[in-house]
């Protein structure tokens, strides 16, 4: 494994929860003592369902949220010991996209006001030069040129995607955090922007942290998994490994709740508990299908080196149920999809 | 047939001139089973759900028939439409918050259903509330009856709002993006939940969706629409195993697998056309692969195979993998 980019350790978020008058009413674990590596290159994908803290992560990773507790090392270097200038010279390296690109544009910048925005504030090229470097940018993320002197709302939901994908690669960052980054478009276009994320990992060098409830997505791009569940990770390792052999019994309900893999196993019951007070022992006790009294008295620890789980029962669990391999449209379907290979022409 | 559509059609007037959401669309679906229709933002699937559903807005022009169980609805009076709504046909859609009415708990809302289309009284209707609500395998239903919709998680709202759409057993269901809103989880727990209750009840469902995974798994048949029109009507087996409309085969492959497999999705190029200016002939054209110079000229929805039709000049596809 390569050298570490990234480091968080025993990350911990609590949100104070309040009411009306002000008092006490306890606090959201949102991120809950996490800890991962991200080696430079890669691409780790941290899934789960709504609540479960990923967010929350991904803004402690930049230090936009201060931790309570825990540590986080970029380049070795502890960002939680920097000062705000230090903080400011690093965020150049270290980019954010966000799942609404409607909302992440401003509307009163064009799109080579705004792409040249991180340029100018982080004296990135020589006065003069920002132009040239905007239209790479633009041609970089499969735009024209020419649409550098156009507004965010003459722009489709897809293509503002790739404005803002072209604004976060501005500063040259060695590292995209990207929260949902194609939760919000629809499935051709979402195909067009996942195949360009890859094409970017790839050709620049990134190293990608993708925050997903999608598992198709997840699957597709990330070279590792983390599976977080009320603030905490349950399970952590190869994407391969992970999703044809998962340990935790939430990651296999996760698995078999995706629709169309032709698991008819049931999913699980019920809904996730309170992040406010989350069960006793095994956070997942309450919804597992094989729990133990052991999961309700004691909190399993991440065990394991390349691929992780945390559950005290993942060395006697069934086998997982295989994901079928869906191929019913067979040669002619793939022949046929043939024809609808990108050229990679500007969209 | 228990509802048959033939040839809907929606226009909107907006500033810009007209705008035509739904374009001849047909399609049937039988008394116990799951027609999904299928497609992105913009196709027209959730203006022709509130056709079926009397609820478009009075300026949308309606033309084409809507028959369920074999009478005529496009004729109806707001009035009429009303009366058949809840006892005859209901609908779920994708947002349960923004459908139910936070000031009243879930038992209530459920209860004003049966008193209003029932003719239940109150201690009746509560009674008969809280039975629905254990119906849609809400646990402890005595006690969430009595709570509002914020003490409620989103997928037991989506379960109180199929509660209120099953409480006069409708013969037909549209469920509009049911799970849309919902994690993974849940998601599965509300289909296999609308799975069961239309093998109970013989209820026919129409599933709004833009998942090809939940078409896989809950459908008997599908329409997959593009730009306000029919591309493909098959079987969902059919569809999954030939697609015969390029615009399916693409989005067969756009959408990523948790199976792994391929290095790059199939790739629709461009995006969805603007319906106030479409394209001449093929919507798809503009984007498709194998488009010629036919295609300027709207291809009819014509039969490949019995039960399955394509709108596409070069069906059945095998021609253009043998030229």
């Amino acid at each position: 494994m390569s050298e570490a980019l990234l480091e968080l350790g025993a990350l911990r978020k609590h949100f104070p929860v309040r009411d009306m008058l002000g008092r006490s009413r306890g606090a959201v674990r949102a991120v809950d003592g996490v800890s991962l590596t991200v080696p430079r290159g890669s691409v780790l994908a941290i899934v789960g369902e709504s609540g479960c803290g990923k967010s929350t992560l991904g803004r402690l990773a930049l230090r936009l949220i201060e931790p309570d507790a825990g540590s986080i090392r970029f380049e070795g270097e502890d960002l939680r010991a920097l000062s705000a200038a230090g903080l400011r010279a690093r965020r150049r390296e270290m980019q954010l996209i966000f799942q609404d690109p409607f909302a992440s544009l401003d509307p009163r910048m064009t799109v080579e006001a705004a792409i040249a925005e991180p340029l100018r504030l982080h004296r990135i090229v020589p006065r003069g030069g920002e132009r040239a470097r905007v239209a790479e940018l633009l041609e970089r993320v499969g735009l024209r040129p020419e649409s550098a002197r156009r507004w965010p709302h003459e722009f489709s939901g897809g293509q503002r995607q790739r404005i803002a994908i072209a604004r976060a690669l501005a500063s040259g960052p060695k590292l995209i955090i990207g929260d949902e980054p194609v939760s919000a478009l629809d499935v051709s276009v979402q195909a067009q922007v996942v195949n360009l994320l890859g094409d970017l990992i790839r050709d620049l060098g990134l190293t990608f942290v993708l925050i997903s409830h999608d598992l198709g997505v997840v699957r597709h791009i990330a070279d590792r998994v983390a599976v977080m569940y009320l603030g905490q990770i349950v399970e952590e390792g190869p994407a391969a490994q992970v999703f044809a052999a998962p340990r935790h019994p939430y990651t296999r309900a996760l698995l078999a709740s995706v629709p169309g893999t032709g698991v008819k196993t049931l999913p699980i019951e019920g809904d996730v508990p309170s992040p406010i007070t989350p069960p006793p022992g095994c956070r997942f006790h309450t919804r597992c299908p094989h729990a133990e009294a052991i999961c309700r008295e004691q909190v399993p620890l991440l065990e394991g080196f390349a691929h992780r789980a945390a559950c005290h029962l993942q060395d006697r669990l069934p086998p997982a149920p295989a994901l079928h391999e869906a191929d019913a449209g067979g040669d002619r379907l793939r022949r046929l999809q043939a024809f609808f290979t990108p050229t990679g022409a500007p969209a | 047939m228990m509802l048959e559509v033939r040839d809907l059609a929606v226009t909107f007037a907006t500033e810009r001139g007209p705008l035509r959401a739904v374009d001849r669309v047909s399609f049937s679906v039988a008394a116990g089973k799951t027609l999904a229709v299928v497609g992105e933002s913009g196709c027209g699937k959730s203006v022709t759900a509130l056709a079926i559903m009397g609820l478009l807005p009075p300026a949308a022009r309606v033309s084409g028939s809507i028959r369920l169980q074999e009478r005529e609805m496009a004729t109806l009076t707001p009035e009429e439409w009303r009366g058949r709504r809840g006892r005859e046909l209901a609908m779920v859609f994708q947002e349960p918050m923004t459908s139910l009415n936070p000031a009243f708990t879930a038992g209530e809302q459920v209860a004003e259903v049966l008193r209003l289309h029932e003719g239940m009284g109150d201690a009746a209707a509560f009674k008969a509330a809280i039975a629905l609500l254990d119906r849609v395998r809400i646990p402890e239903a005595a006690r969430r009856a009595r709570q509002y919709p914020h003490q409620l998680s989103g997928g037991m709202r989506q379960r109180v709002m199929i509660a209120m759409a099953l409480a006069c057993k409708p013969r037909l269901l549209i469920a509009d993006e049911p799970t849309t809103a919902l994690d993974v989880t849940v998601q599965a727990q509300i289909l296999a939940l609308l799975d069961e209750l239309k093998r109970e009840t013989g209820t026919a469902i129409v599933l709004i969706t833009h998942d090809l995974g939940v078409v896989a798994d809950h459908a008997d048949d599908v329409v997959v629409m593009y730009a306000g029109r029919v591309a493909e009507r098959a079987k969902a087996a059919t569809l999954f195993a030939r697609p015969e409309h390029p615009y399916t085969v693409g989005l067969l492959g756009a959408a990523p697998r948790i199976e792994g497999g391929a290095g790059r999705l199939a790739s629709i190029e461009g995006t969805v056309p603007d319906l106030l200016k479409p394209p001449e002939g093929c919507r798809f054209a503009p984007r498709c692969p194998f488009r010629a110079a036919d295609c300027a000229r709207q291809p009819p929805l014509a039969e490949v195979a019995p039960g399955h039709a394509s709108a596409c000049w070069r069906a059945p596809l095998d021609q253009v993998l043998a030229a």
